[in-house]
């Protein structure tokens, strides 16, 4: 908002003294822009920008600025891919980071319409809710001299015999009204011509503040998440436990305000994890149908340990957290000996999935070999099968036939030197090849139980079974609850804002020279109200009814000529 | 695991093909009852134009700024001019009321009743392939479009017990022969189970919400299409312009269309806003976090500030109209964007929902 209040102060400000009227009308009618004076423009952009016009064309900006977060990648949501993206698109995608398109949800122009959006809002609610808040403590309106110029009139004869002087059938007419929800006032009930005003539906008001004003309250509940929240990513092979400290996850991701005392020293130790893959559909064999993993948690270090079962859709609640089940793999057991004949590694390798059933990535790397650090890269297949052209690949998502296929290297991995690294990654830059495809020595190809020697008594590896891991992702967000307390206070606000009707009614009454006693009402609308004939309907029927008239006198369309009671308004 | 039932499956895509099948012929029904309704209620007016011609200028003065979204609700003007008057002074297009008239259009009744055959059929597919995979029939592309074809139909007909809008009958059945085809083409799925991240509870409540809104916002988007047309037409009628576009005659005015469809907005606007929450809350249960601008999560946004903006704009003075249609357009133009790129083309965690 700032820039555009400097951008306008600049021109007029400078001349805009205290000028003669006769002056300043002179300039209005020459210069096209007015001498606002720093404070006027103030007010003139606070108008402008609380108007509902410029609210709407912020709201319009405001959906069509969230389109480019879904046409380019996302820096939160996945950073490798934006990095990727960037090099596969040398010529522009230097300029979409400057744009930060691949951070649209947080970039500043996409701040600033959201920003201004809620500045407007603020700015239209808070008005509205005085000038609303001094409705509901006044009295209905006056009543119009004119009530056949409503929307819905109508007039009401009451015979002379019936006794019902005009006193108190506005009286009567007021007790109805009261009955039926208006807020009613009675005015010169003695006088020739008692009148009432009544009105009825603030709550519509309400409602719309309400939804408004919600739509804020979610915005603040979106912001202490990001202050005092966090989240992480583990990754659980089957045996291993997790235990909910820093050092224990392999991704932290803390909100602004995060302190790690936070963390509550909870564990849980994943015992089995199952995945049960269709069988029977044709077309649709290996698609996954069930995720099962079996846990023991504990609450503190020395709480019992609890049996527990993590499912998709299915979180469990640990020390305020909650724990997912997001994604899950195979962990090939391996043991790798160096050149002097030791274990130099024994255990489960995460393998990354990488494409359909389970045909994964596997990088080992073995810092502790000697006299070489061994390195070893190349698939993990669940069940392997080869193509015609050769080219492996995994025929079923289940261990039918699993195989490791592994390149092999030595050298110097430049773990030592503090500079870290992805696990799932291997920089071969400073290693030599010792197995491989093209190499006189081959690739190494393993099933379970088999070792494979590598060349030049380097040492050996050997395939000892496969285990499976799953992926944990933990959450805290104290902003949540907040969030959806306000998301249904919107929608009760919303619903009731569109639902709730605020309508007006006005009758008068008088008495006829002949007698009678003559009833004449009006109805308004405030705001779109398409049931407001069906009131005016409504009311037309309680009041024959009260009174005990005929239904058809006085009705203004079987016999128009009745005339009314405010002879001097015909 | 419920067990996949082949044969009911099989059935089912009978049943949508056969339903299709009826739908095209109830098609052909609505576009002829277009054309014959609109010839016949032309001739009534020119009869009547030439019996008194006075009374034709006065129509044409009445109703002339109609198209032009003048509000009509509180408007200080005569007591012809009131909705519940009962005298429907109209010029050229059909009661502005939408109430069924004593006059017998033999075609739409052919057509109702073609696609009240459809729906059953179409309905049969529905149920079948529910009982054939043994839960709900949303879990996909082609099961969201066929079922909320189906919804979208059903819907049209139960308006059609209050309100007279088989005029829309071209479109929303149009509409749902589109939806079936491109289903059995494009999006055609077997019978099966559901991935592990779509077992929740929340696939009923979320999804059906979803389809109901969309059928909703179906409707209103073929409203809003006929309000533009009809308010150029009227325009031009207005002008003394030749009417070219005659089939347009059995629709009602610009104006009452956009009350409507205004209406049938607000309940859609509210299931969206629903479908946005109930969605976030199943993020929240399934991926721990209620929003994270996925592509699903980006467009269905967008289609709630859209719509959010057509609320308003009914109440912004220069954007009721043709420019509120427009709005009501653009935003079902996002929800069959939504639908279709972000499902298929962009890649996000919904991507699994699809093909």
């Amino acid at each position: 908002m700032s820039e555009s209040v400097k951008a306008k102060k600049k021109s007029p400000a400078a001349e805009s003294t205290k000028t003669a009227e006769g002056k300043l009308q002179q300039a209005k009618s020459e210069a096209a822009l007015p001498s606002l004076g720093i404070l006027g423009m103030l007010r003139w952009a606070w108008t402008q920008l609380t108007s509902m016009r410029t609210a709407l064309f912020l709201l319009l900006l405001l959906a069509v600025g969230a389109v480019p977060g879904s046409l380019f990648p996302q820096r939160p949501a996945n950073p490798a891919v934006v990095t990727q993206y960037i090099k596969d698109n040398p010529s522009y995608g230097q300029l979409l980071d400057a744009l930060q398109l691949y951070d649209v949800y947080s970039s500043a122009w996409f701040s600033a319409i959201y920003i201004l959006l809620f500045i407007s809002l603020i700015g239209c609610v808070t008005p509205r809710a005085i000038a609303h808040y001094k409705a509901m403590k006044s009295q209905p309106p006056r009543t119009p001299k004119r009530l056949s110029r409503l929307p819905e009139y109508g007039t009401l004869a009451l015979p002379a015999d019936a006794g019902i002087p005009a006193s108190k059938a506005i009286n009567d007419a007021a007790g109805l009204l009261k009955r039926r929800g208006y807020r009613v006032e009675v005015r010169d009930v003695d006088g020739d011509l008692p009148s009432l005003g009544a009105e009825r539906g603030f709550l519509k008001e309400v409602g719309n503040l309400v939804f408004h004003t919600s739509l804020i309250g979610v915005l603040v509940s979106v912001a202490i998440g990001g202050l005092f929240g966090y989240s992480g990513q583990r990754i659980l092979v089957e045996g291993e436990t997790f235990v909910n400290t820093l050092v224990g996850y392999d991704q932290f991701t803390p909100g602004t305000n995060f302190q790690s005392s936070w963390l509550q020293p909870y564990s849980i130790q994943l015992d089995k994890f199952e995945a049960t893959f269709d069988r029977e559909s044709p077309k649709k064999i290996g698609q996954p149908i069930d995720y099962t993993a079996e846990v023991t948690t504990k609450e503190n270090p020395d709480s019992p340990a609890k049996k527990e079962i993590l499912k998709v859709n299915d979180p469990i609640t640990l020390g305020g957290t909650s724990l997912y089940l997001t994604g899950n793999g195979y962990a090939p057991v391996v043991t790798v000996r160096d050149g002097e004949g030791n274990i130099a590694f024994q255990g489960p390798v995460t393998a990354k999935v990488q494409g359909d059933n389970y045909y994964s990535s596997v990088v080992i790397k073995v810092p502790d070999g000697k006299p070489d650090q061994l390195a070893f890269q190349g698939f993990f297949l669940p069940t392997a099968f080869k193509s015609e052209e050769g080219i492996s690949f995994s025929a079923s998502p289940e261990l039918f036939n699993p195989q490791l296929s592994l390149d092999s290297y030595f050298g110097d991995l430049g773990l030592d030197k503090g500079v870290p690294q992805n696990v799932f990654e291997l920089d071969v830059r400073n290693l030599q090849q010792l197995n491989g495809r093209k190499l006189e020595a081959g690739g190494i190809t393993l099933a379970p139980g088999m070792t494979k020697t590598l060349p030049d008594g380097k040492g050996s590896i050997s395939f000892d079974g496969v285990k499976k891991y799953i992926g944990v992702d933990v959450h805290h967000n104290p902003g949540q609850l907040y969030a959806l307390i306000f998301g249904l206070l919107a929608v009760a606000g919303l619903v009731t804002s569109l639902y709730v009707n605020r309508r007006r009614v006005w009758v008068r009454t008088g008495t006829h020279q002949d007698g009678r006693t003559m009833v004449e009402y009006g109805l308004l609308a405030r705001g779109e109200d398409h049931r407001l004939a069906g009131e005016a309907a409504a009311l037309r029927e309680l009041l024959t009814r009260e009174w005990q008239i005929p239904s058809d006198s006085g009705n203004p369309s079987a016999n128009p000529t009745v005339s009314s009671p405010t002879s001097k308004d015909q | 695991m419920p067990v996949i039932n082949e044969t009911l499956g099989q059935y089912s895509e009978l049943f949508m093909l056969l339903a299709a099948g009826t739908y095209t012929v109830a098609f052909i029904a609505f576009a002829w009852d277009l054309a014959k309704s609109s010839k016949a209620l032309r001739a009534i007016d020119e009869k009547a134009a030439a019996s008194s011609p006075a009374q034709k200028v006065a129509v044409a003065a009445g109703r002339g700024g109609g198209g032009l979204g003048v509000v009509d609700a509180g408007g200080p003007a005569g007591r012809a001019e009131r909705p519940t008057s009962g005298l429907t002074v109209e010029g050229g297009t059909a009661a502005g009321d939408m109430k069924y008239s004593a006059e017998r259009r033999v075609p739409a009744r052919v057509a109702v009743a073609l696609t009240v055959l459809g729906v059953l059929i179409h309905g049969a597919g529905v149920v079948t392939r529910a009982l054939g995979a043994g839960r709900v029939p949303w879990g996909n592309m082609y099961e969201f479009l066929t079922t909320g074809a189906f919804v979208a139909v059903a819907v049209f007909l139960i308006v059609l017990i209050r309100r007279d809008l088989r005029f829309l009958g071209t479109f929303v059945i149009g509409l749902a022969i589109i939806m079936l085809v491109a289903a059995s083409v494009s999006f055609w799925t077997p019978v099966g189970h559901l991935v592990p991240a779509l077992q929740s509870y929340w696939l009923i409540i979320h999804v059906s919400i979803a389809v109901l809104s969309s059928a909703l916002f179906t409707l209103t988007f073929a409203m809003s299409a006929l309000q533009l047309v009809q308010s150029y037409r009227q325009k031009n009628l207005a002008a003394g312009r030749a009417d070219n576009l005659g089939f347009m005659r059995v629709v009602p005015n610009a104006l009452s269309l956009e009350n409507l469809s205004y209406r049938i907005n607000a309940i859609a606007f509210i299931g969206w806003t629903f479908t946005l929450m109930f969605g976030a809350i199943w993020a929240e249960k399934a991926w721990g976090r209620f929003w994270g601008w996925d592509p699903k999560e980006v467009w269905t946004f967008v289609i709630w500030v859209v719509y959010a903006g057509y609320l308003h704009a009914r109440a912004t003075r220069g954007w009721t109209g043709t420019r509120a249609a427009w709005l009501s357009i653009v935003g079902y133009a996002c929800v069959i964007i939504n639908f279709t790129l972000v499902n298929t083309v962009f890649n996000g965690l919904h991507s699994y929902s699809g093909l």
